[in-house]
């Protein structure tokens, strides 16, 4: 970026053109366009009051506490940054807008009402799908009305604002096709399994390699074709990106897109000259990469091998063999449980997704209930990857009620095993399998897992002792002395634990 | 504003937002996506503009069609947000509770 404008650029529509090489420079402002003509000060400062908000929403969620008040300040920032739009533009068609918000809001508001907390993966990919799709209408829109958005100069859109346009409309579509693939995957309504291409990261490369060609080109020829091409190669990437991953890597293609909608939002925030969107942009940009690193690091899994894609298929891992095993094992009932845990000073229950799947939380949550009645600690252990997406898992508890400050993360609890009497495992399986820590070969080999063993008694609650969990590993959890296990569905198991509590 | 300074603003409000991002308790990991994907709709604002200005036919229509995407998604994220955050709450000292299932 930062060609100056000083050359002349063919006409609008010009077709193909041959422009002498731009003149390298960061002298931007030499343009008179770009805004520079009339922007009122109040307003530059109502955006970036409206961005100052949007931090303060953010800086909210330190603490459950203050994450409400976080949430208004977002709400705030919203409504200063549309208002001050519409107050400051010459509104041709406000109608229009109240109907088109309208229309938006109110879908928007009964999906929010309706959604299911087992959903909100597949939702918030939905919804990352939206953002993409808007980058890419208001970039064809600044594209072709660039005098609505104040780009022109000397009759053609700034070169530096169609670099910024180009990029905007790329990342959007990337964020568009490959939220659509997320969503599908994750609302099951297409298999959740790879889809592996051959060829495919030669024929990624080359795509993205266009499209950045492309997008260096459109500076130098603003031609119709340019901006289409690059938008249809971006709807393509998004889509090959994302099917070749599946299974256990889904929180993180959920994080990256997070990350991505925020790139788009920042890059239109360039053209606009708009810093609630640029500030916007960087603060969501960051935390969807933030929360990528954090789901790859929780499976010990580099960022580019989730991305190169390919974990999770049915085949592989699982296929040898499934590690089934003669070993003993002991099986428990819910009386076991029941007396144990009511006999016990502290019990940790580590829930999994299977819990969710289950529909087993609120049982659960009541287990908790009448164990802490009867004087016992109890604490929940959540692993980073227990559910679909960051964060997943606490939500699912929270809706069953259970107080937050009984739920723990890995690092903060994994200290204190030792020192209890029961560990509960419910629909998890790999973040207690201690091969993660000691056995170099096994696939999850280096992923931080709870130290399970530790504590006397361990009752693992399980469909069966056939299946095995995600990376298709066996868990030597299951042939310890102390553990126990409790082979049924997990909601009707816990539903006879709780009927063994109460006598 | 020159291009240094819109690309300074940005530098800046990405080291904002990865200190900020850091200190958010991992059990708000959903809600932040949740909220992060709303603000992000804050591209509402160039939607409006296309769609606000008397020009071309075909820009006012995108402007429009982005303007009711961008506007699912302020009104649902911020309310699911809203909704997921109202579930999170303190041990309640003494107080019985409330044997509600709703699985």
């Amino acid at each position: 970026m930062g060609l100056a404008g000083s050359v002349s650029f063919p006409q609008f529509f010009a077709g193909v053109a041959f422009a002498p090489p731009p003149v390298l420079g960061n002298d931007y402002a030499v343009v008179p366009a770009a805004g520079a003509h009339a922007v009122n000060p109040w307003v530059a400062l109502a955006y970036l009051v409206a961005g100052v908000c949007f931090i303060f929403a953010l800086r909210g969620l330190s603490s459950p506490a203050t994450s409400r008040k976080g949430n208004r300040y977002g709400m705030a920032g919203m409504l200063i940054a549309v208002v001050t739009t519409l107050v400051t533009h010459d509104i041709a068609s406000l109608l229009e807008i109240i109907i088109a918000i309208a229309i938006g809001g109110s879908i928007g508001f009964v999906i929010a009402r309706k959604i299911a907390m087992t959903d909100m993966p597949q939702l918030v990919a939905g919804f990352h799908s939206l953002v993409g799709l808007a980058a890419v209408l208001v970039g064809w829109a600044a594209y072709l009305n660039p005098g609505a958005f104040d780009i022109l100069a000397e009759g053609v859109i700034d070169p530096v604002s169609r670099a910024e346009m180009g990029l905007g409309i790329a990342i959007g579509a990337i964020t568009f096709s490959g939220s659509v693939i997320a969503f599908l995957k994750l609302a099951g309504t297409m298999s959740g399994a790879p889809i592996m291409l051959p060829a495919r990261h030669v024929i990624n490369l080359a795509t993205l390699a266009a499209i950045i060609l492309l997008t260096l080109y459109f500076t130098v020829d603003q031609s119709v074709w340019v901006i289409a091409v690059i938008t249809v190669l971006a709807f393509i990437i998004g889509f090959l990106l994302i099917i070749p991953i599946g299974g256990a890597d889904m929180p993180v293609v959920v994080s990256m897109l997070n990350s991505y909608s925020g790139w788009a939002a920042a890059a239109m925030g360039f053209t606009l000259h708009n810093t609630a969107m640029i500030i916007t942009g960087a603060l969501v940009g960051a935390s969807g990469a933030i929360l990528s690193y954090i789901m790859c690091r929780a499976m010990n899994r580099s960022f580019i091998s989730v991305i190169a894609g390919g974990f999770g298929s049915d085949g592989g891992g699982s296929g040898d063999a499934a590690a089934k095993t003669d070993r003993p094992w002991k099986r428990g009932s819910a009386e076991d449980a029941a007396f144990l845990m009511k006999e016990a000073n502290q019990v940790i229950i580590v829930p999994g997704y299977g819990m969710a799947v289950a529909q087993a939380q609120h049982v659960l949550r009541e287990m908790g209930d009448i164990l802490k009645e009867a004087g016992v600690s109890v604490k929940y252990a959540i692993h980073p990857v227990a559910g679909r997406m960051p964060g997943h898992m606490n939500v699912l508890l929270a809706e069953a009620n259970v107080p937050y400050d009984e739920v723990f993360e890995l690092e903060d609890i994994n200290g204190e095993f030792a020192q209890t009497d029961v560990v509960f495992i419910i629909g998890a399986n790999d973040v207690v399998n201690p091969a993660a820590r000691t056995d170099k070969t096994s696939p999850i080999y280096g992923m931080p897992v709870f130290d399970v063993e530790k504590a006397k008694t361990i009752f693992f609650v399980k469909r069966s002792m056939g299946g095995v969990g995600y990376a298709g590993v066996d868990n030597d959890v299951f042939y310890m002395d102390q553990t126990m296990m409790l082979l049924s569905d997990a909601k009707k198991m816990v539903e006879e634990i709780n009927k063994a509590l109460a006598h | 504003m020159t291009f240094i300074a819109i690309l300074s603003i940005f530098v800046m409000a990405c080291f904002v937002g990865y200190y900020v991002v850091w200190s958010v308790t991992p059990a708000l990991h959903t809600p932040l996506m949740a909220v992060t994907n709303a603000i992000s709709s804050v591209i509402i604002v160039g939607a409006l503009i296309a769609s606000a200005e008397a020009g071309s036919v075909v820009s006012k229509w995108l402007g429009l069609i982005a303007v009711v995407m961008a506007s699912v998604n302020i009104f649902g994220g911020f309310a699911v947000t809203e909704r997921m955050l109202a579930m999170y709450k303190k041990k309640e000292r003494s107080a019985a509770p409330a044997p509600k299932d709703r699985g």
